[in-house]
């Protein structure tokens, strides 16, 4: 069987798929560090796309996906599932409310930087584009192997995301630009 | 840890970002070479809603849950299998879709095409597929809409689609099209896709064992989410 041919969301994708909330990520019982992600999605002239989709997925605090793929001997948080959904408003953004993920194993059993899997989406977007985010202050960083992956340092630099503190939570920023000299790496996975 | 992983995209059955008969994907559809990844545990799990609640009546689209009243237009009824590219079903998998109601208008504020709205008609569903993969909507038939893409263009009549499947990489938004319409060859959208193959399988089949005697039309739609390969790490054979 030969796989299904993929096609945009359109510009309508809100009726049917954000009418609810879903990039809240947390309750009350989650465990782990809370911090906000937040950016903007910008179409090859820097303009902002105010039709596009983000999906986030994510390991617990402890580094453990809620899949039964994840056979890893760590808690798993009930309370967190580790996915989220965000429509970008008129001006592009889109944001999230989270934990830090947990470290995760990768490639040889090499220790993943704690990073979230995205999902983009849009109008204009024949396919979704899949690509990660990664935390500034994170030394784990350094031995990465995705980001060690990509050899050109300034495009590596795309996939991190600078953090500061808002009302004393770390919010982080991580635009997507879809084009242009600062194209955010994306995946073929 | 021992990874199983997914079957690549198939570049022969999907659109390239860059379709410039596309208007909007020429500054939108990133550029440069995607950069690839072996897959880890990020890629091969993925959400799964394995405690997700639907309320009654999400796959009925006819008639509205505030007022009860039936949405107008020609009922249809569209059944489906969703399966990996090995045939096996993919079982308790979301399916949410969205569509243009019989006059060819969206339920959004965005949508300013000089046709009816139905109050009664949202245009949006989900449903849950059963233990051999099968999903079943009740809808309206969608008309054709215009848009800006192109001189006098018009998108024909499609229901568009998103599932999920077992992980990331599974994931799949589409739309499908009706049997017979002459729009079709015309449309940049589905043209997108590379392979005739390809864009035909986007064309749902009237099913007349779906048919619905004194009631509705039925009509197929099966979807083929990526396959498994057999053995951890071996490189894929495509
Ligand atoms: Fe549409």
């Amino acid at each position: 069987m030969k796989q299904t041919p993929s096609q945009t969301v359109g510009p309508f994708y809100s009726i049917g798929l954000t009418r609810q909330t879903t990039n809240v990520l947390v309750s009350d019982a989650t465990e782990g560090q809370r911090i906000g992600i937040e950016g903007q999605i910008l179409d090859g002239d820097g303009k902002p796309v105010p039709d596009a989709m983000v999906e986030v997925w994510q390991a617990n605090a402890y580094g453990r996906y809620h899949h039964p793929d994840d056979k890893q001997e760590k808690p798993l948080d009930q309370s967190f599932t580790g996915w989220g959904r965000s429509g970008t408003d008129k001006n592009g953004f889109y944001s999230f409310e989270t934990i830090k993920p947990g470290q995760v194993p990768g490639a040889g059993d090499s220790a993943q930087a704690p990073h979230v899997n995205v999902t983009v989406f849009a109008r204009g977007m024949l396919v979704h584009a899949y690509t990660r985010i990664y935390f500034a202050d994170e030394p784990a960083n350094a031995n990465d192997r995705v980001l060690n992956s990509i050899k050109n340092k300034a495009r590596r630099q795309t996939l991190i995301a600078t953090g500061e503190k808002k009302d004393g939570k770390a919010v982080y920023r991580f635009d997507i630009r879809l084009q242009g000299d600062r194209e955010t790496v994306f995946f073929d996975m | 840890m021992k990874i199983q992983p997914y079957n690549n995209r198939d570049w022969k059955s999907h659109p390239p970002y860059l379709y410039e008969a596309y208007g909007s994907s020429v500054k939108r559809g990133p550029l440069q070479k995607l950069v690839p990844i072996t897959q880890t545990l990020s890629e091969i799990t993925g959400p799964l809603f394995s405690d997700i609640k639907l309320e009654q009546g999400e796959a009925d689209l006819t008639r509205s849950a505030q007022t009860g009243i039936e949405a107008m237009g020609e009922r249809i009824i569209v059944v489906g299998k969703v399966m990996d590219e090995d045939e096996k079903p993919i079982r308790n998998t979301v399916i949410e879709i969205w569509q243009a109601n019989a006059a060819g208008r969206y339920q959004h504020p965005v949508d300013q095409h000089n046709a009816p709205l139905d109050p009664n008609f949202i245009g949006a569903g989900r449903c849950v597929t059963n233990d051999k993969g099968e999903y079943r909507f009740l809808t309206i038939k969608p008309g054709a809409y215009p848009w800006l893409n192109h001189a006098n263009a018009w998108r024909p009549a499609h229901i568009h689609l998103s599932l999920f499947g077992p992980s990331l990489v599974t994931r799949l938004v589409t739309q499908f099209f009706f049997p017979g319409d002459p729009l079709i060859s015309l449309d940049p959208i589905l043209n997108s896709i590379p392979t005739k193959s390809g864009r035909r399988r986007l064309i749902a089949a009237y099913a007349h064992d779906v048919t619905e005697p004194e009631f509705a039309l039925g009509y197929r739609f099966d979807i083929v989410l990526r396959g498994r390969q057999a053995t951890p790490f071996e490189k894929s054979g495509r």
